[in-house]
């Protein structure tokens, strides 16, 4: 079906339809082609197993590209060293993905790679990432890509097995909900702070079962960094994906990267298709959700949900339920008082959320001239060795390096502490990573989602605070 | 290939916590294992043992008999977070069969259904009195989408009819995705 016929559909209707190799029965669900499977060294092993259990091959090792993140340390070695793991188990992973990538056929972006890096930060650079595309990978922040208007959504490693043999997906057709953030945001906004402030708006399972698609002024306005970062977050709001229309500024991004056409001609044709992939004027959604984006501010959370977002000078909320009340001891804050204030052990500024390079230079403008607070571990990790060469050209490495940050190899790092960069028990971590689950950081540890913004001023001030505190440059 | 589900008469565990998410069923940084086996002791893990790795006497998971309880009866929205396999693993392999709250997040519930471990989502009625009722013996017939509670209301549950197909076969469903190579092939020249 072409992208235009029929009756007004949405984004997400437009890219469904157009993957669809045998649509869905009462009896069984559809089958969902997939353009691009991303594939990193935790979720695939068991996948690769079965493959070879029932003697199947990997059927598009072309529309296939693996990474390697999670496990992998980020501390510097030298070249014809062996890296760093935290554990054997870290490395015989790592291992295990090169023999199978390479068994398979399948392009790795490993040690060696001058594209490795954080999953969803390398697809996008790379511009595998497509408007119009169906992405996959079995990491449940893939809903990243949707900021190209993809529909990209996260997947069991089982499923990772079938995407591997088949490059299908049996799916049933999600719902639909549209969030419109109205008006500009403030000064001093950024895309964390909008999106913490969706998910406190909507609640942690407020998407469930839906696919997002956020439009309005506050969306538009932002840049593709930004609009990765809303994207990112869809499935803390239990949205399986999130997707943004692709306009200008995406074309724009896009251009000259690797994976997309170069020809003038071929790159016309492609941007007149991917245009297609916007919801026409009357399109239905299942659930409609309205938001002033002008009243939103930097936003922390309190608890240990993601949902749990407010302004960061903000009383915190009496507890509303048990899971509250564990959640406000667990993270030791009172009702009634502002999490801004709260003394900071770590600060971490990375993850697939916020490690590109405007994240990277919005915490250098706050952390330039001035010097992490003592007592204060600050580790910036950014997200692909592009983006860690970029901010190098920059010179915003020299920035976090003489404030006393740490200024690490790219990866996963302490959003999912399985590498060895973690917090201790009774730590509080300023991050701004996705998740602020008990002991996501590690056991005990005690995380406040924040923007770059902010987090490098709790970094330099050594406590939580409004980061607009410190947006004045400092007086060398 | 997990075996066939039909019918399980069992005791249920309750966990009466809202929002309980994939690091609380298992932690990331168990995550580094290149098999899906023996993860049951991982299971809720840091619930479950002290600093130094000893298990707390005072957490009744400890003490579960997993023979006479298979049943997980958690508050709502169970299973939030990662895409990881691993939790549905872990649950299985600790003894769980089924798990049932009023809310499933979608990639776990998606997960669960194809390692042998039914997800049921329980309307609130129901899921209250489970909750507020722990340790009852319940019988949970996949076939008729039914859940009897002794003393308790029964309830009726939808699933997704291809997972309960295969939860019953105790197949995965790659066999049928293996099965439409001809459909996928068609595809891929269409939109070539």
């Amino acid at each position: 079906m072409s992208p235009d016929s029929g009756r007004p559909r949405s984004l997400f209707e437009k890219v469904w339809d157009a993957h669809l190799v045998k649509a869905e029965t009462a009896d069984t669900p559809a089958m969902l082609y997939v353009d691009l499977h991303l594939v990193h060294e935790v979720t695939s092993p068991q996948a690769f197993s079965v493959l070879a259990e029932r003697g199947l091959k990997v059927r598009r090792p072309d529309r296939t590209l693996a990474t390697i993140d999670h496990a992998t340390p980020t501390l510097d070695f030298a070249p014809g060293e062996a890296p760093p793991y935290a554990t054997d188990a870290a490395r015989k992973q790592v291992e295990t993905l090169q023999a199978n990538a390479s068994a398979h056929g399948i392009t790795l972006h490993g040690w060696d790679s001058e594209h490795r890096g954080v999953v969803h930060v390398i697809g996008p650079e790379l511009g595998a990432t497509q408007p119009g595309m169906t992405i996959v990978c079995g990491d449940s922040h893939t809903a990243t890509h949707g900021a190209f208007g993809a529909l990209a959504f996260g997947i069991g490693t089982t499923e990772v097995g079938h995407v591997l043999a088949t490059q299908c997906l049996l799916q049933r057709k999600p719902k639909s909900m549209r969030i419109t953030l109205d008006g500009p945001t403030a000064p001093g906004v950024s895309a964390k702070d909008i999106i913490l402030a969706v998910i406190a708006e909507i609640g942690v399972d407020g998407g469930t079962g839906c696919v997002i698609e956020y439009a309005g002024e506050a969306i538009e306005a932002l840049d593709m960094e930004g609009r990765m970062t809303v994207c990112n977050m869809s499935i803390e709001a239990g949205a399986r994906a999130g997707m943004i229309a692709a306009d200008e500024t995406t074309f724009a991004w896009l251009k000259g990267r690797e994976h997309v056409p170069s020809d003038p001609h071929k790159w016309d044709m492609a941007v007149t298709h991917w245009s297609h992939f916007r919801s026409d004027p009357g399109a239905r959604f299942d659930h409609e959700v309205v938001i002033d984006a002008t009243r939103i501010r930097p936003m922390v959370t309190w608890g240990t949900a993601p949902d749990t977002g407010i302004a960061v000078d903000a009383p915190v909320p009496a507890a509303r339920s048990a899971s509250h009340a564990r959640a406000l001891g667990y993270m030791q804050f009172e009702a009634g008082k502002p999490v801004s204030g709260a003394k900071v052990d770590q600060v971490f500024i990375g993850s697939c959320t916020n490690s590109r390079i405007t994240d990277l230079r919005a915490a250098a403008a706050i952390m330039s001239g001035r010097r992490v607070a003592p007592g204060v571990r600050a580790l910036v990790v950014p997200g692909s060795v592009a983006v860690r060469k970029q901010a190098e050209a920059e010179g915003l490495d020299r920035i976090f390096i003489e404030a006393g940050a740490e200024w690490r190899q790219p990866g996963c790092s302490m959003c999912i502490a399985m590498n060895g960069d973690k917090g201790e028990p009774g730590q509080l971590i300023v991050s701004t990573s996705n998740r602020n689950f008990e002991g996501r950081q590690g056991p005990g540890a005690r995380t406040v989602l924040a923007s770059p913004a902010t987090a490098a001023a709790a970094a330099i001030a050594g406590h939580v605070i409004d980061p607009a505190t410190l947006m004045e440059p400092a007086h060398a | 290939m997990p075996e066939r589900f039909t019918t399980l008469t069992s005791r249920t565990f309750v966990i009466d916590q809202e929002d309980i998410d994939t690091d609380q069923i298992i932690p990331a940084r168990f995550l580094t294992t290149t098999s899906r086996d023996g993860l049951g002791d991982k299971a809720f893990h840091d619930w479950r043992y002290d600093s130094e790795g000893k298990p707390l006497e005072t957490v009744a998971l400890n003490a579960l008999d997993t023979e006479t309880h298979r049943i997980l009866v958690a508050g709502r929205n169970f299973g939030c977070g990662s895409s990881r396999e691993h939790a549905p693993w872990a649950l299985h392999d600790f003894g769980f069969r089924a798990v049932i709250s009023s809310e499933i997040a979608d990639i776990f519930r998606s997960n669960a259904a194809k390692n042998g471990l039914l997800p049921i989502l329980a309307p609130k009625e129901a899921h209250d009195w489970l909750l507020a009722h722990p340790d009852v013996e319940i019988t949970v017939d996949l076939a008729a989408q039914r859940v009897e509670m002794g003393n308790g209301p029964g309830f009726g549950f939808t699933i997704e009819p291809f997972a309960r197909h295969c939860l019953m076969e105790g197949t995965d469903p790659l066999g049928f995705l293996t099965a439409n190579e001809d459909a996928i092939t068609a595809y891929e020249t269409q939109t070539a």
